[in-house]
């Protein structure tokens, strides 16, 4: 099978693959898929030897200066020349905001099936078994793929595991004529980037979170702490963010962010159903709550009952000593 | 203008989930409907735009079985819609031929100026449908969208994306606009505009009116519910202790440091 991986960088081109994009390329291998990995990019040596290692047969690269901001249709228009082209039957992505925004286009122009935000595909030939959890992860569903059209999976961060990169081999690498940008109905007028520096919540492996038990939003500074010793995001209920102590991009639940990470501290966070529809996938839940019969204690793994304030900083300091940091 | 907002009926967020007899679906049974919470952004960023643009009427349409999703259209208008359309179509309905068939009904009732959508919906949490009518209609669409204003030229808006990024868009009318948490505070629905609402036009349409073949691209092959996992284990001792005990679980047990 002829598949396409669309992969994502860490910024630019030297910074490689996001952990997700080396997931993906190493699930295609597993698969058997004949694998073209597409990126955004210039630097056709460096993206092209990382591909390699991870077995794609091929690099498509979409020119920076005219794919370097995500316009939907530019991007439609390739991946639709582009599947057409290398008459992919499957096509694997990131459920990433791009990916999420751009791919359900493409499927409906090419008649194709397509689950986003998937946790689990296997697969043997061309028949694949796509898992979801739907319901806010309340239940499980498993999907199969049907049709002659290219199949479309996005898969969320975390759930794949990347392979022991191999040695690094001369792939062909073919970069993408842009279509022409007349005509276009939609176009960026700016890209005005977040203050934080760490992995977004839905990529990140460790996250911090904070709820209305840490009392004043200054109190967000000792989670920082925490999330900085163990290379963390810092992710937030939906009582702080309507409080206006942190933007809504932080939060972590049904309307916020869904999140799955290995590690997930809920401090001071009750654990509403919501919140929980947020992190239930997380590995490994702690729980840190003054309230011994807050409901998030029914879905952690490990839980502390006493003062978050007490707690936290003696949590960074003997991570700190554990971590030799 | 003519403003269209696409909803969906789904199951209320305190649901206990339970399998149906066919093993392969949630039971309906005694389950509470609600109108989709990213869609009340919609309907209330529709209605704001009709209310400073004289002249224009919001029709607010859904997809689904006529048995329970006219009561989400009911919320709706009584939230200040000004009409409803209801295609009749089963629960489960491959997502691509919600797209077909809301698309159909939009290009039957329309033709439309704006149409608003919520990004996604809280029971599937598929996040397809927008595009997809965007694409079966051929207008431009952008998603996530937490800031929309008219311009001179079509729209303009702000969407969220990764780590609290925002990217400035500007889009030509027609366009499609799916609404995520932040872009205005949804009204409540009165109660003079519950009654209201009661009297407004809710036509009905079929898949068949519309011309839709609808097949299953993605079949169900299991469903399933979380196995339960047992309460959190409690870390006991002073506050010291307790933290020494966490981080040797942590790195020991759980081997996740």
């Amino acid at each position: 099978m002829n598949a396409l991986i669309f992969c994502e960088k860490n910024g630019s081109d030297s910074a490689g693959f996001k952990r997700s994009s080396l997931e993906l390329l190493s699930q295609a291998q597993r698969l058997g898929l004949k694998a073209t990995a597409v990126c955004v990019g210039s630097d056709s040596k460096k993206l092209s030897e990382e591909a390699s290692q991870y077995g794609a047969e091929k690099l498509v690269l979409l020119p920076t200066e005219s794919f370097g901001h995500y316009n939907p249709e530019l991007f439609l228009q390739a991946f639709d020349e582009l599947v057409k082209r290398t008459s992919a039957t499957a096509l694997l992505a990131s459920s990433s905001s791009l990916g999420r925004d751009l791919f359900p286009r493409l499927a409906a122009r090419l008649k194709s099936p397509i689950l986003t935000d998937a946790i689990g595909l296997v697969g043997a030939g061309s028949a694949w078994q796509v898992k979801r959890a739907i319901y806010s992860g309340k239940a499980y569903l498993t999907s199969a793929l049907e049709g002659p059209q290219c199949k479309i999976v996005l898969m969320r961060p975390n759930q794949l595991e990347v392979s022991t990169p191999t040695a690094v081999k001369a792939i062909p690498v073919e970069t993408v004529t842009p279509p022409s940008s007349s005509g276009l109905m939609t176009s960026i007028l700016e890209v005005v980037q977040g203050a934080s520096k760490k992995l977004d919540l839905t990529e990140a492996n460790v996250i911090v979170s904070g709820g209305r038990g840490l009392k004043d939003a200054a109190n967000f500074a000792m989670l920082n702490d925490l999330a900085e010793v163990l290379g963390g995001t810092v992710g937030a209920s939906r009582a702080v963010v309507d409080a206006g102590w942190v933007s809504h991009s932080m939060q972590v639940g049904q309307t916020g962010k869904t999140v799955a990470p290995s590690l997930y501290f809920a401090v001071g966070i009750s654990g509403a159903i919501q919140h929980l529809a947020g992190m239930s996938g997380s590995k490994v839940i702690v729980a840190i709550n003054n309230d011994a019969n807050a409901p998030i204690f029914q879905k952690a793994t490990y839980g502390i009952v006493g003062d978050l304030f007490t707690l936290v900083p003696q949590l960074t300091a003997e991570f700190k000593k554990a971590l030799n940091k | 203008m003519k403003i269209f907002v696409c909803i969906k009926q789904v199951p209320d967020t305190e649901t206990k989930i339970k399998v149906d007899a066919s093993g392969k679906a949630m039971d309906p049974a005694g389950v509470k409907w609600i109108l989709n919470p990213y869609d009340e952004y919609a309907v209330e960023e529709a209605i704001k735009t009709r209310d400073a643009n004289p002249g224009s009427q919001v029709i607010v349409l859904t997809v689904g079985p006529k048995t329970r999703a006219g009561e989400a259209l009911r919320t709706a208008l009584a939230m200040g819609a000004d009409e409803g359309i209801l295609v009749d179509a089963p629960d489960q309905l491959e997502l691509l031929f919600v797209a077909e068939a809301a698309a159909a009904a939009i290009k039957k009732a329309g033709p439309a100026d704006l149409i608003f959508t919520g990004k996604l919906a809280i029971d599937d949490g598929a996040g397809c449908v927008p595009q997809m009518v965007a694409e079966f209609l051929g207008i431009p669409h952008a998603t996530v969208v937490s800031k929309f204003q008219l311009t001179p030229e079509g729209a303009q808006i702000e969407r969220d994306v990764e780590g609290g990024t925002k990217e400035i868009v500007k889009l030509k009318l027609p366009a499609l606009i799916a609404a995520t948490k932040g872009l205005n505070m949804p009204r409540y629905a009165s109660l003079p505009g519950i009654m209201k609402a009661k009297k407004k036009v809710l036509q009905e349409m079929t898949l068949t009116d519309l011309g839709v073949t609808a097949q299953s691209l993605t079949p169900t092959i299991k469903f399933e519910l979380p196995p339960d996992k047992p309460p959190a284990m409690l870390l006991s001792g002073d506050p010291a202790e307790q933290v020494r005990a966490l981080v040797s679980k942590l790195r020991d047990e759980a081997k996740v440091l």
